[in-house]
């Protein structure tokens, strides 16, 4: 019952499949691709670890369909990894204890990164406020904030590091 | 945690879906997804078709028409948020639109959804109960159009039949100059409301409130209007006093209580809550409070 080909371009490269109505964008993701940096927590769109950008946008990859998403661009957090090293909101992640465990963190990179785009000096606010969406069990939050606005100010003063 | 299999269709013209749904059984709209995905994901909800209106570019833009904003119901809740003529024509809409889920879920849920879905704690609602928006909803046998009242029938229950689908909200523009308050309580920013109040009020010479619109969410089954408050507040001056005793009218409202607040809780934060928006909407419309 119910299969459509389907063609996404994940990560800039483009995958055509023939999969079931009811696949998960998730679920395409980590099985059709093997692109298993993006986590599923809930699988009710509660705690955001599926976050990915769908043409550019914020989206939990859980609460939508593969076919849904036939022609669109996607970018995992693989897509957001350089070849070599970490990315600036990586890295200060890294530095600033923004993971413990490390489960919600792909979600965490992702809506940081919209934010970040469409906000390059946010307030502590502005960040708590984005991350309503991505539940964290580990940190308290402190550390994935303190990384948030670090990352800004590293991407504003244009030093990579 | 999977959902059960189904058939997929991605009409591209409206009369197309209308035909779809019509026909096909055991059918169910998909518009963003962000609260029947999750129901599938549960299986709650078990369909055999899901009907994807997302690809019809009819259910889509925002107009102003004869003093009224026309928006397409499959509009993004995150699109409607940063929109220039909401926040010029509709403010109540802009401010409420961004307490409903999270900015991940308002990229991908539709005005049009949360309409359809009729959760009673959510916001877009209560927007419509206090414009008094006018539905068009589009099926086989053409459209028709519905007043928000009459839309809205209970506890997650509207006026649409099983083969009808939201096209357009139609919301009336009050007059350039009017104020809106919007207040809701959430044990987090993004959660469920236990209780919120949308406010309108257009103020006149000497400062006088000439229209005034206050409706209440979360706190029972649908959106209510507090037509005591509103009569209350209309041909007064707004001040600190003469909003009190308005917003006191949410006593009246008959509360549901549940695991997350009592009844008298919600009572208690209807009173509050309401009092907040009407001063920011007395605020915005130009009378210092």
């Amino acid at each position: 019952m119910g299969k459509q080909a389907t063609r996404i371009t994940v990560n800039g490269k483009s995958h055509a499949r023939v999969v079931e109505s009811r696949l998960t964008l998730a679920d395409f993701l980590r099985h059709e691709l093997g692109l298993t940096g993006t986590h599923l927590g809930c699988e009710h769109g509660v705690c955001g670890a599926c976050t990915v950008l769908l043409d550019g946008r914020t989206a939990r990859a859980c609460l939508m369909f593969a076919v849904q998403a036939n022609g669109s661009e996607v970018t995992t957090v693989e897509g957001l990894t350089p070849d070599d090293g970490l990315s600036v909101l990586q890295q200060a992640f890294m530095d600033n204890h923004g993971l413990q465990c490390g489960f919600c963190t792909p979600g965490m990179l992702i809506t940081l990164t919209e934010l970040l785009r469409d906000n390059p000096d946010p307030t502590e606010h502005d960040v708590r406020d984005a991350l309503t969406g991505n539940l964290c069990r580990c940190t308290g939050y402190a550390g994935i904030v303190k990384a948030a606005l670090d990352a800004a100010q590293r991407l504003r003063s244009g030093s990579g590091a | 945690m999977k959902p059960a299999p189904f058939d997929y269709h991605a009409p591209r013209q409206l009369t197309e879906a209308a035909e779809l749904l019509a026909t096909l059984p055991n059918a169910k709209i998909l518009a963003g997804g962000q609260s029947l995905v999750p129901m599938m994901n549960f299986r709650y909800v078990i369909v055999d078709h899901l009907v994807d209106l997302g690809h019809i570019d009819d259910l889509r833009g925002i107009a102003v028409i004869d003093g009224r904003l026309r928006i397409g119901a499959m509009m993004r809740q995150r699109d409607l948020e940063t929109s220039p003529e909401i926040a010029r024509h509709c403010p109540l809409l802009a401010e409420a639109l961004r307490h409903v889920g999270h900015r991940q879920t308002r990229n991908r849920g539709t005005i049009g959804g949360s309409l359809a879905h009729a959760d009673p704690a959510a916001e877009l609602p209560a927007v419509c109960a206090a414009y008094d928006a006018v539905l068009h909803l589009a099926s086989i046998r053409g459209l028709r159009s519905v007043p928000f009242r009459e839309f809205s029938l209970g506890f997650m229950t509207t006026a649409l039949a099983p083969d009808e689908m939201i096209a357009a909200i139609e919301l009336p523009i009050w007059r350039l100059g009017h104020g809106h308050g919007f207040h809701e309580f959430a044990r987090r920013h993004g959660d469920f409301a236990l209780a919120g109040a949308a406010a309108l009020l257009d103020i006149g010479a000497g400062n006088v409130v000439r229209r005034a619109a206050l409706s209440l969410f979360g706190v029972a089954e649908q959106p209510v209007r507090v037509d005591a408050a509103e009569a209350a507040l209309t041909g007064k001056a707004p001040d600190s006093r003469v909003i009190h005793d308005a917003a006191a009218a949410a006593w009246l409202i008959e509360p549901i209580s549940d695991i997350h607040a009592g009844g008298d809780y919600r009572r208690h934060l209807a009173q509050v809550l309401s009092a907040r928006a009407l001063v920011d909407a007395a605020r915005r419309g130009g009378v210092e409070v």
